[in-house]
């Protein structure tokens, strides 16, 4: 059963953008490890020449014809930006 | 040829391998039904779907696919009838799902080659490892206020293609070879329009530095590379800077980074530290891409004639030289236009008529073949008159600027001017008999060996006619006069 340590588990929550205090992570660990050993019983069954299988009802996937259909909503799709200008949305400067 | 570096402790080669994010071809984006064009006002050509307002949900744009299979095809690849959307997740502010749907483990298309063309005439073939359809990201503006960014998702959710190659390069010049075929190839198929400046066709360079031999070396990515002639620069800064460190004993790091073209180097991007944890996996909001061999086999016979196929029938076909072929294939329309130029024409005068005179007037106007004031026919018509003698080549060089300039048919020209050839022998001999009259010391010298002089006096004849005489007719009666 694969382990979780806490710098692990630190690493975890900053991919994820949640931020962690270290009480926290060193009880995050030990969960996500549980829960990992969990799903690691699944590797127990042999699935040696077994398809993956993408859904049960047996549906292909939907496509659509290329025609401009949506957007020009420009207001709408601002409208729950905290800060916007002129168009854009505004979000504290992202640039190395 | 040898592409090896030469450093302080021996010889280095490179190894290059690029990834091009091409956008395909479309009205509408990958997975939405907002448009795609390029310039609009910010956050115009956003859906709800390209927001990522939570709820919605993707569906694929089936123009999208034919034209990433399209696309596999031309690069001779091997199309997978079966492939899976995967969500790549990473953090950025021009990124609003935190996801970018993309392919991984079975991409759409799977491994292919491009035939590269070096300068000195000789070919090579790139591998190329995959392509596969993802999203793009939307912009982000960083130099409009001093602490915010500015973000346009106008290009969020348009289709890409990433084309990835094998690290088959060896030197600056076959990237750039690489590059500009794999451009080409687009273009002729109309799955990508290949435009560097407006950010259509992107380029990533990997390189890595390795003893001749020797297993590869540690690589970095370098990004943001977005011109041909950047991504030239861009490895020969890498190339230097990866071997100072090796050189001086140090290990090259394997990191992403950032190609400045204002300052023309390469540098670390620390925020991507992170960056190769994706966390891949398939896109619960999708189910596979299938579709079967009569599909693709259906795609196929759309194809149009590719570069090099073009190149191949130019050279046999019609005699022309490996150079003269790669010029006039280099854009499709100018393939077309000379094929409809050439018709019932001599091929070579035809392609030396277009390559020298018609490509290098609307050089000199700033125009676009598709603007030229001179069609196919027109041309075609002026080289069938030089080789019926209505013409001399000299002649037709001031018909084709009269052309140039009021886009009349060059026979209109031709009659109207009056600068049909003399082909009278009568109308000929007077005016050469007038020049041996008129120049006797000169015919004395030629007479007593001088043969240079006879030059002199085909000039003299073709000054007197106006041009319009014969020159091999107006040599033959010279010869003969002045015998």
């Amino acid at each position: 059963m694969s382990k979780i340590s806490k710098e692990e588990a630190k690493r975890i929550a900053k991919l994820a953008r949640i931020a962690v205090t270290d009480e926290e992570a060193e009880k995050i660990g030990p969960d996500l490890s549980n829960i990992l050993g969990w799903i690691e019983q699944l590797a127990e069954l042999n699935t040696d020449n077994v398809e993956p299988l993408a859904n049960v009802a047996n549906i292909d996937l939907k496509k659509r014809k290329d025609e401009v259909t949506d957007g020009d909503m420009q207001q709408d799709v601002l409208a729950n930006a905290p800060e916007s200008m002129e168009g854009f949305f505004v979000v504290p400067k992202v640039v190395e | 040829m040898s592409n090896l570096i030469k450093g302080n402790t021996g010889e280095w080669e490179m190894v290059i391998g690029l990834e091009v994010h091409a956008q395909v071809t479309a009205q509408s984006k990958l997975f939405s039904g907002a448009a795609t064009e390029f310039g609009a006002e910010p956050n115009t050509q956003v859906s709800l779907v390209d927001a990522a307002m939570p709820g919605m949900l993707p569906v694929i744009n089936e123009y999208c696919i034919e034209q990433a299979v399209r696309t596999g095809l031309g690069m001779n690849a091997k199309i997978n009838l079966h492939s899976v959307f995967e969500r790549k997740n990473y953090f950025y502010a021009d990124l609003p799902q935190g996801y970018q749907i993309s392919q991984y483990l079975h991409p759409v298309v799977g491994l292919g080659e491009i035939e590269i063309d070096m300068e000195d005439g000789s070919t090579r073939k790139i591998g190329v490892t995959r392509l596969h359809l993802e999203q793009d990201a939307g912009k982000s503006i960083h130099d409009q206020h001093p602490t915010k960014s500015f973000v346009d998702l106008n290009r969020s959710g348009c289709a890409l293609m990433e084309i990835v190659s094998e690290p088959d390069m060896r030197s600056p010049e076959e990237a750039a070879a690489y590059l500009n075929k794999l451009r080409m190839i687009l273009r002729y198929l109309g799955t990508c329009d290949g435009n560097m400046e407006e950010g259509s066709m992107r380029c990533d360079v990997n390189l890595s530095l390795r003893r001749p031999g020797e297993e590869y070396g540690t690589r970095t990515e370098t990004k943001n590379v977005n011109s041909i002639r950047a991504v030239m620069m861009s490895i020969e800064y890498e190339t230097q800077r990866q071997m100072e460190v090796l050189e001086s004993g140090g290990q090259v790091v394997q990191e992403t980074r950032l190609w400045d073209p204002n300052k023309l180097e390469t540098r670390s991007m620390r925020s991507k530290e992170d960056a190769h944890d994706y966390r891949y996996f398939p896109c619960p909001d999708l189910l596979p891409l299938e579709f079967d061999q009569a599909y693709v086999d259906k795609i196929k016979a759309t194809l149009p004639e590719l570069p090099d196929q073009k190149k191949h029938r130019f050279t046999q076909e019609f005699g022309l030289s490996l150079y003269d072929a790669s010029v006039l294939i280099a854009e499709q329309n100018r393939a077309f236009y000379f094929e409809e130029a050439a018709k019932g024409n001599d091929p070579k005068l035809t392609a030396n008529w277009v390559i020298n005179e018609l490509l290098g007037a609307l050089n000199k106007a700033g125009l676009d073949l598709s603007e030229s004031p001179v069609n196919a026919k027109q041309l075609g018509q002026l080289v069938a008159r030089i080789s019926d003698n209505t013409i001399s080549g000299k002649i037709a060089k001031d018909v084709f600027a009269i052309m140039v300039e009021t886009s009349q048919d060059p026979d209109t020209i031709i009659e109207e001017k009056g600068l049909k050839q003399v082909t009278d022998t009568g109308a000929i001999e007077k005016i050469v008999d007038e020049v041996i009259a008129e120049n006797p010391k000169m015919v004395e010298e030629y007479r007593s060996g001088k043969d240079k002089l006879f030059g002199f006096f085909v000039g003299q004849v073709m000054k007197k006619s106006g041009g319009k005489i014969n020159p091999a007719a107006a040599n033959e009666l010279l010869k003969k006069k002045l015998a």
